[in-house]
């Protein structure tokens, strides 16, 4: 390809580091106040605000969590009727699942993979932003519905009949099925940001065995989310029409099955997990050698287990369905896939012990998360492997065992190490470090009041007790374990709230952090805290895998890109050479207009059909505003 | 297997369960399938038990080996490397054993779980919203009956629960006798059930069905062969005329108003099949599926106001005055 | 921390094209889930038909005249499709402009054959498990088909404007190309479940 015009000036040569900041910061800052907060395209402003708002779900679900610990604390307890119980627990697994887990492990990587390869934004920022406003719509939706008590009573994931047409009347099941669009939009639009910004917008020399171990984590769980969503979709878009225009999809009379929402759901749902959790692991690896100030042991292995984790997961689905009646032989085959995760999950574990083994561990708040991750993960994986069995697996199925393995897995296996990179990376985030005093405490309260209210529900399960009750008889034996389990849940959601606490005042009242506080190996620490809007004046130039490390004295770095336009380096996908000046897209309203009009679409079609024809044009118009140039320099070529 | 028991009641007790935690638990098995899968249940604990130990000790000897020296991150040595690699891939391989193991062990037991022939005993089982109806089996159509929310079994012989769904999942689960079975609208399931010494197994729905999921449960009576014959004998007569004229008058009241649309008592004109069949209600050991024990005040407080024992039933409230629910009590108590 | 300069990157395109481009990137990944998409309504498609005792359920095997008609038109587009994206690899404006205005027309004809393809399936949504699946596969394609067509409409519209000239634009018709095979492509096994798989 030829060499375009080039207009002097603007290129940065060079320039003294003051001048060049000035200017790209009038290339790239938004502009501040409320018109800007809806126009922002920034990956950081946008990721945080994915953050905070994913952990206020976090918090309203919690509180949904207590007051069902509350109803449960006593046999045949009045606190909550047996409707608003079962809108509880559906919204509070549905919050958790699609509005906690899923969306704040996107929301970081938002946040951090754009400053983990060196780029100065996400690839296609208005897509992102679009994403946030959809999310936090379907958010409101979903609470809403329960504010008002039409929120979904069938359980997170609506098994069919009990949420079709017969035996679900009102809009309950339909808000859940639409909570799910927006969600699966917001976080298909996520996935395919990640997957282009890691492929094409690496630091030049950033090859493949150079890419962080979280980014690698983001990029195979995008590739999750792209390849299991749509099942979730074909099955939450069947639903409602068989719910709204009278189709017969799962309807057995008809032709139809009521198992086949089972394999849809799950066919999505167990990648699902996975892709709450390779995140997770992601932040552990990233985490890890900080603190065992050494590089991670087994680098190799570990992308391997990442990316073998995220085939083997489209093979367990039926793992969730061993008490349906399908063939023996046919679920032993799901058992025998389900156990093999062991080995990468294994493999995963065994490499961060060597990596702590070999080093000479700091014990800070983010050391302490791992460790209680890994006692606890690995507790949570085990009684996985239980459940995998099939025989053991009809007795426990459906059970408080199965409730414990799942809570193990997800506070223990991701909401572990997501605190943690809290922690880690607040710094790098508001520029502040959060109390090690206080984060001790959180880890303590956190750690010892999870397992004191979710160990003693393996035993309930094993005594009998099945999920989703709302109450149990006295003489069922199971009131003096609940009682202790709820009162446990007092001191977890301490934990909780103390943890609140710190990342409210440390934002203000924190201590200052510095570029790199932790003197870490990856680029996001090679910027200021919090990073300019830009993230790097210049682009660094990766020369190993610990660039921070290994580039002690000073960073390289590339000149030549122009500095009146919004400009990123595009790099080929294996070994990350430079390709390309690309731009990167200014503020825009459109995609908040673009959402408004798909939300009341997708809101409205609850209701007719009708809403999705003629709620289409307005999309249709706004996505014309968005993508109509507007003659910027963005735009030239 | 002896010593999978054996040790399956020796981790039991180490956690201070015992199996005897009531009647309606896994640990404490009292058939062929339940036992077989404590036992295995027993083995995978120990086994993922020593596991997650072995993962703590290698965590803390990591942890407090050495500490901090320094801020400087150390370069690995070559020689460290390749002991670690070594170390991890003998665990790595050591995993791979044992998760085969365990696939192979839980192959075993679901083998052994399907082998038992059938020997006669036949019932079909259909869950509704949110009670159970069950019917005998027989070759001899007059030898077929129904009736709710309760199963009586003989010890030592399999029965075969056919199970058939009608309005939304439910799941079939008696965990001191087996595991679970799922009723499915539009599909055949079938479980065995077998009992190895009399007593009162509770059950209950295991998959969430709607409002009342929680109050939708069941009792096994396993009984000594003969007592079961007798059993069955009496639930095969039709209901005895009341005796005194309370119940007579009570039994003109349940045929003068809705109850008869939903119930069947066989011996009157009352033939619904909408709700359980009361012929012999009284000789149950609770009702509404498991939420109060059978007696005259319960069946009065039941029929008074259903709505309130048990919010969303599918029993409506029937209003009946004072002297109407009396008798009526009466009479369903007299069901024997 | 401190900086040296290692490359300077002045030479670079200010726009890369093909796989040089993050929306030629996009465009794959957006297939990718889209086409994970088909391949589930398929697989429900052989689902549903595992199950059935008899299929098509209670009704006669879709008429095959539109569906015939409608594929061999999208396998004809494909022609110059191909053309337009080669012009618009060229930066040729006049002939990506004609190009784009047939475009528009292929675009609408299987739009119109599209109305009769679900007269001729011969059930309706609302008969039965097969009516219900049929009709959504054809109506998931459609939506493709409707918004593809949308896209080529405000392209052809962009490219009679000033901002047609532009380097990004041509790239922006290359990537609409490919993507536009992807919906003939994807058309080809939903056409065969659809109109062959009972006629097995
Ligand atoms: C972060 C989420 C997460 C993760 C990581 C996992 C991990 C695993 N899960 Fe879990 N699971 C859930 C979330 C998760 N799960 C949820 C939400 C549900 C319930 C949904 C619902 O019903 O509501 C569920 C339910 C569920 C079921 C269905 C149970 C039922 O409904 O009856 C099964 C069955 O096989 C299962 C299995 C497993 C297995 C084998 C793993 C494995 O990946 C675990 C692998 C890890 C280890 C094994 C530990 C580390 C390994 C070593 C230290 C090596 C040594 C190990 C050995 C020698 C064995 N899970
Ligand atoms: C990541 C996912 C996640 C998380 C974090 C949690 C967290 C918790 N969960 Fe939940 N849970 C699920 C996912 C999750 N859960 C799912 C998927 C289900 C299945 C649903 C279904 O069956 O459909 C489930 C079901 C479930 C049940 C079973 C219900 C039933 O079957 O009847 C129970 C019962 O105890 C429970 C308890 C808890 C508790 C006590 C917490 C605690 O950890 C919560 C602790 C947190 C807090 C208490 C919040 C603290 C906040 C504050 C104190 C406020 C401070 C606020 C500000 C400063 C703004 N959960
Ligand atoms: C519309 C149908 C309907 C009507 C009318 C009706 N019932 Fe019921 N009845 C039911 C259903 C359904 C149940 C099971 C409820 C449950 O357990 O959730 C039931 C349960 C019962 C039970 C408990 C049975 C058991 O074994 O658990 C009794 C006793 C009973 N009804 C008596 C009556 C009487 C007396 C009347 C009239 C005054 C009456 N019913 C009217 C449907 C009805
Ligand atoms: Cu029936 Cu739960
Ligand atoms: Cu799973």
């Amino acid at each position: 390809m030829s060499a375009p015009a080039i207009l002097p000036g603007e290129l940065d040569r060079g320039a003294e580091r003051a001048i060049l900041h000035r200017q790209l910061e009038r290339t790239w800052a938004t502009p501040a106040g409320f018109w800007g907060a809806l126009t922002t395209v920034d990956h950081k402003t946008i990721g945080l605000r994915y953050i905070v708002t994913a952990f206020g779900f976090l918090a309203l679900g919690g509180v949904l969590a207590l007051a069902m610990r509350w109803q449960l604390a006593r046999p045949e307890s009045r606190v909550l009727s047996a409707d608003l119980y079962n809108q509880a627990f559906t919204v509070h697994g549905a919050n958790m699942m699609f509005l906690f887990a899923v969306p704040v492990m996107e929301a970081m990587a938002v946040y951090l993979v754009p400053l983990m390869i060196g780029t100065r934004n996400i690839a296609f920022p208005r897509l992102n932003a679009f994403s946030y406003w959809i999310y936090l719509f379907g958010g409101i939706l979903l609470w809403a519905a329960f504010a008002l008590q039409i929120g979904p009573d069938v359980g997170w994931f609506a098994y069919v009949p009990l949420s079709g047409p017969q035996y679900s009347s009102g809009k309950r099941a339909d808000i859940w099925a639409q909570m799910i669009t927006f969600t699966e939009i917001a976080a298909l639009a996520i996935a395919v940001e990640i997957v282009v910004t890691v492929f094409k917008q690496r630091a030049p020399g950033m090859s493949l065995d150079r890419i962080p171990l979280f980014v690698w984590g983001a990029l195979v769980t995008s590739f999750l989310v792209m390849l299991a969503m749509p099942a979730i979709m074909i099955a939450s878009t069947s639903l409602i029409l068989d719910r709204l225009v009278g189709t017969h999809f799962f309807n057995p009379t008809e032709g139809g099955d009521v198992l086949l929402w089972q394999h849809l759901f799950w066919f999505f749902g167990h990648p699902e997990v996975y892709i709450i959790f390779l995140p997770a692991t992601g932040m552990v690896s990233s985490m890890l050698p900080t603190f065992a100030r050494r590089p991670v042991f087994g680098y190799l292995p570990l992308v391997l287990s990442i990316v073998a984790i995220g085939i083997l997961s489209f093979g367990l689905w039926v793992h969730h369905m061993f008490t349906t009646g399908l063939p023996r032989l046919g679920e032993s085959f799901f058992t025998a896939s389900s156990m093999a995760i062991a080995v990468p999950a294994g493999v995963q574990i065994f490499c961060w012990l060597a990596t702590l083994w070999d080093g000479r561990p700091v014990w800070r708040t983010p050391l302490l998360f791992i460790a209680a991750f890994i006692v606890t993960f690995v507790l949570g994986g085990l009684t996985g492997v239980m459940v995998a069995s099939v025989p053991l697996d009809l007795q426990v199925h459906d059970t408080y065992f199965v409730v414990a393995h799942f809570h193990y897995v997800l506070i223990g296996g991701a909401v572990f190490p997501l605190l943690g990179a809290i922690y880690y990376w607040y710094p790098k985030m508001t520029g502040r470090m959060l109390s090690e005093r206080l984060g001790r405490w959180v880890v303590g309260l956190i750690f010892v009041g999870f397992h004191l209210t979710f160990f003693p529900m393996h035993f309930l399960g094993l005594q009998g007790m099945p999920r989703r009750v709302y109450t149990y008889q006295p003489e069922m034996g199971w009131g003096a374990a609940n009682l202790f389990v709820s009162l446990s849940s007092i001191l977890l959601a301490a934990g909780f709230a103390l943890f609140f606490l710190d990342v409210i005042r440390s934002a203000r009242r924190g201590p200052v952090a510095g570029d790199n506080p932790w003197d870490a190996s990856t680029l996001e620490w090679a910027t200021t805290s919090p990073p300019p809007p830009y993230n790097f004046a210049r682009i660094p130039v990766v020369t190993s895998a610990n660039p921070l490390w290994s580039e002690r004295e000073a960073l390289p770095v590339v000149t030549g890109l122009r500095v009146d336009r919004r400009e990123i380096v595009i790099s080929s996908v294996s070994d990350a050479t430079p390709q390309a000046r690309e731009s990167s897209p200014r503020d825009s309203i459109w995609p908040l207009v673009t959402a408004v009009a798909a939300s009341v679409m997708l809101i409205a079609s609850i209701f007719t059909p009708w809403a999705v024809v003629w709620g289409a044009i307005p999309v249709a118009a706004a996505l014309i505003g968005w993508f109509w140039p507007k003659g910027l320099p963005e735009d030239e070529a | 297997m002896r010593a999978g028991r054996r040790l399956a009641i020796g981790v039991g007790l180490g956690l201070g369960l015992g199996g005897c935690s009531g009647s309606q638990s896994a640990l404490d098995a009292h058939g062929a399938q339940a036992s077989a899968l404590r036992d295995l249940m027993g083995l995978f604990t120990v086994v993922c038990g020593t596991v997650w130990l072995l993962v703590l000790l290698a965590l803390a000897v990591a942890v407090w080996r050495r500490r901090a020296s320094g801020r400087e991150p150390a370069e690995p040595g070559a020689t460290s490397e390749r002991r670690l690699g070594i170390v991890v891939g003998v665990a790595v391989a050591l995993t791979v054993l044992t998760i085969t193991g365990l696939t192979f062990a839980s192959y075993r037991t679901t083998r052994g779980l399907t082998g038992i022939a059938d020997e006669g005993v036949t019932i079909r089982l259909r869950g509704y919203q949110w009670w159970w109806e069950a019917t005998y089996q027989d070759q001899a159509p007059e030898r077929v009956f129904r009736t709710a929310n309760e199963l009586r079994i003989p010890v030592g012989r399999p029965v075969r629960v056919e199970l058939a769904g009608v309005d939304v999942i439910h799941s079939f689960w008696v965990p001191s006798l087996a595991g679970k079975q799922d009723i499915i609208p539009g599909r055949q399931n079938e479980i065995t059930l077998k009992a190895e010494r009399p007593g009162i197994y509770r059950g209950q729905c295991a998959e969430f069905c709607g409002l009342q999921h929680a109050h939708m449960a069941f009792l096994v009576i396993a009984e000594l062969p003969e007592n079961y014959e007798a059993w069955r004998s009496a639930q095969l007569r039709a209901a005895e005329p009341p005796a005194d004229p309370e119940a007579a008058r009570g039994r003109d009241v349940f045929l003068a108003k809705s109850c008869k649309a939903c119930h069947a008592i066989r011996g009157t004109p009352a033939g619904g099949v909408l709700g359980p069949d009361l012929t012999h209600v009284a000789s149950r050991e609770t009702i509404a599926a498991g939420l109060l024990p059978t007696t005259r005040g319960s069946l009065a407080a039941w029929v008074a106001d259903p709505q309130t024992v048990k919010p969303g039933s599918k029993m409506p409230l029937v209003p009946l005055d004072a002297d109407e629910l009396r008798a009526v009590s009466a009479y369903l108590a007299s069901l024997k | 921390m401190r900086e040296r300069v290692a490359i300077d990157l002045a030479h670079l395109p200010l726009h890369g094209r093909s796989t040089a481009s993050p929306t030629w990137w996009g465009t794959l990944a957006f297939m990718l889930l889209e086409g994970s998409g088909f391949a589930l309504a398929i697989a429900v498609y052989l689902y549903l038909l595992s199950n059935a005792p008899e299929w098509p359920i209670g009704a006669p095997a879709p008429d095959l005249g539109p569906g015939i008609a409608l594929t061999a038109l999208l396998l004809a587009s494909l022609v110059p499709n191909h053309l337009v994206a080669r012009w618009a690899a060229k930066d040729d404006i006049r002939r990506t402009r004609i190009g784009l205005l047939v475009m528009c027309a292929l675009g609408v004809a299987p739009c119109i054959l599209r109305i009769f393809e679900f007269r001729a399936l011969n059930v309706s949504w609302d008969d039965n498990a097969y009516g219900s699946i049929l009709w959504l596969l054809l109506g998931l394609h459609t939506t493709h088909l409707l918004t593809d067509l949308g896209d080529t409409i405000v392209l052809t519209a962009l490219m009679f404007t000033r901002h047609g000239r532009n380097r990004r634009r041509f790239g922006d018709v290359e990537d609409n190309a490919v993507y536009w095979d992807f919906v003939v492509l994807a058309w080809l096994p939903i056409f065969a479940c659809i109109y062959g798989v009972p006629r097995l």
